[in-house]
């Protein structure tokens, strides 16, 4: 059950190492957005303190929507999509590594810049913990949910769009725990609850989503 | 759907219906291929040989009508099906950045066998370690062929496999067809060449929905 995650896995990785810059943008993106609002905004650390963690939650959210867009376009374009859904291998296997290569290549390099982003928002350590918790716990099932909408939209032309249409309302669950857990720690209460609520929302995402990733993509190659 | 008749056997279609917007590409199109035996598709462009060809795979499903294997419908034996499908479309389902090597073994890894010997006759020896997006159009094409001539699928759907190979090359298609058709494979191309294999092909014409 093992082998068919891993061998896409593997293969996204050696894939994406040789084409680095593409990793790059979303990355940015994210930096540059987290650090437009303390501009915008006020620099009065008072109030940064308070919007910080819902902006950094939205940024982080719409930085994973730009490289979504990416997830099975270029397979279904050069025809290797074809393949895998006609592989003797369970369809719904080979996207989950599909999804995980995606989350480790775009999420973890994101969760490394995003204490130092944190700091512009001067949020004490303890909130930079819970942020970096939940943004563990909630990105997983973001990626997975991006991967449903990504296979219903990959045959379109305006796919990007309509993928962010259909993606953005998904989302609101996981980034109001998300943020609320990273409040609650700013201001030093206990948060347990949400952080607890967007493990389960990963894990009935990671158990329900590659099912629908499946039929989503046998239905868009139709 | 297990009437005994010799028709179970091998790969066949009956009353295959499909329509793409106005247009009505697959009408009631019947059709059978029997172990050892080659179809070639002909027709002018545009008269749905690749989506007849996809159908067959079952990549895009018929609005009426099922294609079967061993007398019984593909969508209930999607497993079984797939483990002797081998298809090469028009798209190469290469991935860029990967050398010829990396995605031969990916595709027989996909398929659950080791990758084995890459044969000279494939004329790739030289470019085996490139990445694929540097390879000229006939090197993709071979390459992407590769994947269905050195795997062990019974079923070989092909879609315009002769395009951009030179005459080494459609030779070395030939040559294996008629290996795949002689150890009792099946093959469906759709082609406009006029190289083909001689051992038991059998060339039909897609006309309005229909094969003549």
């Amino acid at each position: 059950m093992i082998t068919p995650v891993w061998l896409l896995l593997k293969r996204e990785m050696r894939q994406s190492v040789r084409r680095w810059s593409d990793l790059i943008s979303p990355l940015v993106f994210f930096v540059l957005v987290s650090s437009l609002f303390p501009l915008a905004i006020s620099p009065a650390a008072d109030v940064l303190r308070q919007v910080g963690p819902g902006v950094l939650w939205v940024a982080a959210l719409l930085s994973m929507l730009l490289s979504m867009n990416r997830l099975f376009r270029d397979d279904f374009e050069d025809g290797s999509l074809e393949q895998l859904v006609l592989a003797p291998q369970p369809l719904v296997l080979l996207v989950l590594g599909k999804v995980l290569a995606h989350w480790l290549q775009m999420v973890l390099p994101l969760l490394l810049l995003t204490p130092a982003v944190a700091i512009a928002y001067d949020l004490p350590g303890e909130a930079t913990r819970v942020l970096l918790l939940s943004l563990l716990l909630g990105t997983p099932a973001l990626s997975l949910l991006g991967g449903i909408t990504a296979a219903l939209t990959v045959g379109l032309r305006q796919g990007a769009g309509v993928l962010a249409i259909l993606l953005l309302p998904l989302s609101i669950p996981v980034l109001i725990f998300g943020s609320r857990a990273t409040d609650l720690a700013v201001e030093g209460m206990d948060t347990t609850g949400p952080l607890m609520l967007l493990g389960a929302i990963s894990l009935l995402s990671a158990s329900l989503a590659p099912f629908g990733i499946a039929a989503a993509l046998r239905v868009s190659l139709d | 759907m297990s009437e005994p008749s010799p028709h179970t056997i091998g790969l066949s279609a009956s009353s295959l219906l499909l329509f793409r917007g106005e247009r009505c590409l697959l009408n009631g199109l019947a059709l059978h291929v029997a172990p050892g035996q080659g179809l070639v598709l002909r027709g002018p462009n545009g008269t749905g040989k690749t989506t007849l060809l996809r159908v067959l795979c079952g990549l895009t499903l018929p609005e009426e009508g099922d294609v079967h294997w061993n007398g019984m419908a593909i969508r209930e034996q999607r497993n079984e099906w797939q483990r002797a499908l081998g298809w090469s479309g028009h798209k190469a389902g290469l991935k860029s950045e990967l050398t010829v090597r990396e995605n031969l073994a990916f595709a027989a890894a996909l398929s659950g066998r080791s990758s084995g010997e890459i044969p000279a006759e494939l004329g790739l020896a030289e470019c085996l370690d490139l990445p694929t997006r540097v390879l000229s159009a006939g090197q993709q094409r071979r390459s992407s062929l590769a994947r269905v001539l050195l795997g062990n699928s019974l079923i070989w759907v092909l879609d315009e496999p002769y395009t951009n190979l030179d005459t080494q090359g459609q030779g070395y298609l030939n040559a294996c067809l008629d290996t795949h058709l002689a150890a009792g494979g099946i093959a469906v191309i759709a082609s406009h060449g006029n190289a083909h294999s001689a051992l038991g092909m059998t060339e039909k014409t897609l006309l309005n929905g229909v094969l003549q």
